[in-house]
């Protein structure tokens, strides 16, 4: 590992101008990710600037509607905060898919959202790979693909976005806070993520300096049901194969809203508006769930190792409406 | 680029001096020679390396000790009450709980810091009612402790121990309790 400078920030201002002002200093965050990408030479810091003291690390119901998430909180702390709980299932849902108990301990929410993907071509400097070395070429495009993405990639990158927590926070319509060099701004979860087409080593629009403080969930109504499911090839503690998060109305059997998002199959928490596009006005019903996911997965193209993540994301959105509807016919 | 940091280890105040590259794990095993954590994968994916900080159950491997300056960080050389040990330490022994005995002390400090967040109230994958309270049957404790392998396969033994300690049968709380 290269030597380094670190510094444990005091304020979000100084934080922010200490890793602004130099090109090769970074935010460090519960470390989960970035530690172990500097253990394997992905990441190459000159500095870290700590900021896992910043006093953002609180759930804060927001006088106009909707909760404040601070940028600095754990992630067990989020899934297990009363507010999000209640009102917010498939986010506290993704957060306890995601990882194991020790590592959301220490994971935050802005160190989720900036984590990078584990495609084991990016995490092996032996290997080409766009992401970590532009213009090397893609590994995964032609080798051992069974985890790669079959939505949003490109013929520079096939790499899945590897967050849960990001693909709830698009569903749920989140704005994440920026404390910024220049102006300080608010950006919609899906705003955030950019498809990697012909650059894929920024994961993010963000620009160098710029600090996530904190997430805000819009007001969740009462008439709305979430969930989050997760596939993966062991029960616990692994990445997604495909995960889908899924906000939906359904009254006297007709679907009034539905936002989705797909995880483990995209180069990005993926917005799954064409699907939703189906379902808004639809009868609730087997039919229209297909359809919908369909539409979705018109636009997939699988690779040579998995092919099997369109049908079982398919099947996976389909469960996920069925289940969300069916409640909601309990409840009335 | 050495700094100096101070850290209580298993109740007593240490003052080091660290590189910042020195991960937490390092720091307790090779500078002050708490052996007790161990190093399995060094990737946080095997738990051996788990310890108490500030209370809460992390990967040692996977923190550097310079963010940890003022830090306190209980190992499971820690969690015993003078001569007696820590009711899940008892528990493993009892039911069989490790062979090798390599991964047991990161085990025994995730299943303490499990136990706590259970007594939280926290949730888990399995919870199957977010808003309601939560019982450690068997199926809890397999996905809470999913953090933590163990290659000589003692996990039958494991969830047994945790499950006898979670329903109290040990006839003593668990340091947590004592302080609550």
């Amino acid at each position: 590992m290269n030597p380094f400078d670190y510094e444990r920030a005091s304020d979000a201002r100084g934080a922010v101008a200490a890793v602004a002002a130099r090109p090769d200093a970074q935010f460090l965050g519960g470390g989960t990710n970035l530690v172990d990408h500097m253990k394997l030479g992905v990441a190459q810091p000159g500095m870290l600037v700590d900021v896992t003291r910043l006093p953002f690390d609180s759930v804060e119901a927001r006088p106009e509607g909707g909760v404040r998430v601070g940028g600095m909180m754990r992630n067990s702390e989020l899934a297990a905060d009363p507010l999000i709980r209640e009102w917010y299932p498939v986010l506290a849902q993704a957060l306890l898919a995601g990882a194991s108990g020790q590592l959301r301990n220490l994971a935050t929410t802005g160190g989720n959202l900036l984590q990078r993907t584990r495609c084991p071509y990016f995490q092996d400097l032996t290997t080409p790979c766009n992401k970590r070395e532009p213009g090397s070429g893609c590994s995964a495009l032609h080798g051992w693909n069974r985890d790669h993405a079959v939505l949003g990639g490109s013929s520079e990158c096939v790499a899945v976005h590897p967050s849960d927590l990001a693909v709830a926070l698009t569903a749920l319509d989140a704005v994440v806070r920026l404390q910024s060099p220049g102006h300080d701004r608010g950006l919609p979860v899906h705003s955030l993520y950019k498809l990697p087409e012909d650059d894929p080593s920024h994961d993010t629009v963000l620009e160098h300096g710029e600090l996530i403080t904190a997430v805000d969930l819009p007001e969740a109504s009462p008439h709305t049901r979430s969930a989050y499911r997760k596939v993966r090839d062991r029960a616990s503690f692994a990445f997604a194969l495909s995960s889908v998060a899924a906000v939906v109305e359904v009254a006297d059997g007709v679907v009034q809203s539905a936002r989705i998002a797909l995880g483990g199959v995209a180069t990005v928490p993926w917005r799954a508006s064409r699907a939703e596009e189906v379902l808004r006005g639809a009868p609730a019903t087997e039919e229209t769930f297909r359809a919908a996911a369909d539409a979705e997965l018109e636009a997939a193209e699988p690779l040579r190792h998995n092919e099997f993540k369109v049908a079982l994301t398919r099947n996976t959105i389909v469960a996920v409406l069925r289940d969300l509807a069916a409640a909601e016919e309990g409840s009335g | 680029m050495e700094n100096q940091i101070d850290l209580t280890v298993d109740g007593g105040r240490r003052t080091l001096s660290v590189d910042t590259r020195t991960t937490l794990l390092d720091a307790l095993r090779e500078t002050l020679g708490v052996t007790s954590p161990k190093k399995g994968c060094d990737h946080g994916q095997c738990g051996a390396c788990t310890v108490l900080l500030d209370g809460r159950r992390v990967t040692s491997c996977l923190t550097f000790a310079v963010a940890q300056d003022g830090s306190e960080v209980v190992t499971a050389d820690g969690v015993h009450d003078g001569d007696d040990l820590h009711p899940v330490q008892e528990a493993l022994v009892e039911h069989d709980g490790f062979q090798c005995g390599y991964c047991t002390p990161g085990q025994v400090c995730s299943a303490i810091g499990m136990l706590d967040e259970a007594k939280a109230g926290w949730p888990s994958h399995v919870t199957e009612d977010l808003r309601a309270g939560i019982e450690l049957d068997e199926e809890e404790i397999r996905e809470r402790m999913s953090g933590n392998l163990c290659r000589c396969g003692a996990y039958t033994g494991i969830v047994a121990a945790l499950a006898e300690v979670a329903r109290g049968e040990t006839g003593r709380g668990t340091d947590e309790e004592a302080r609550a």
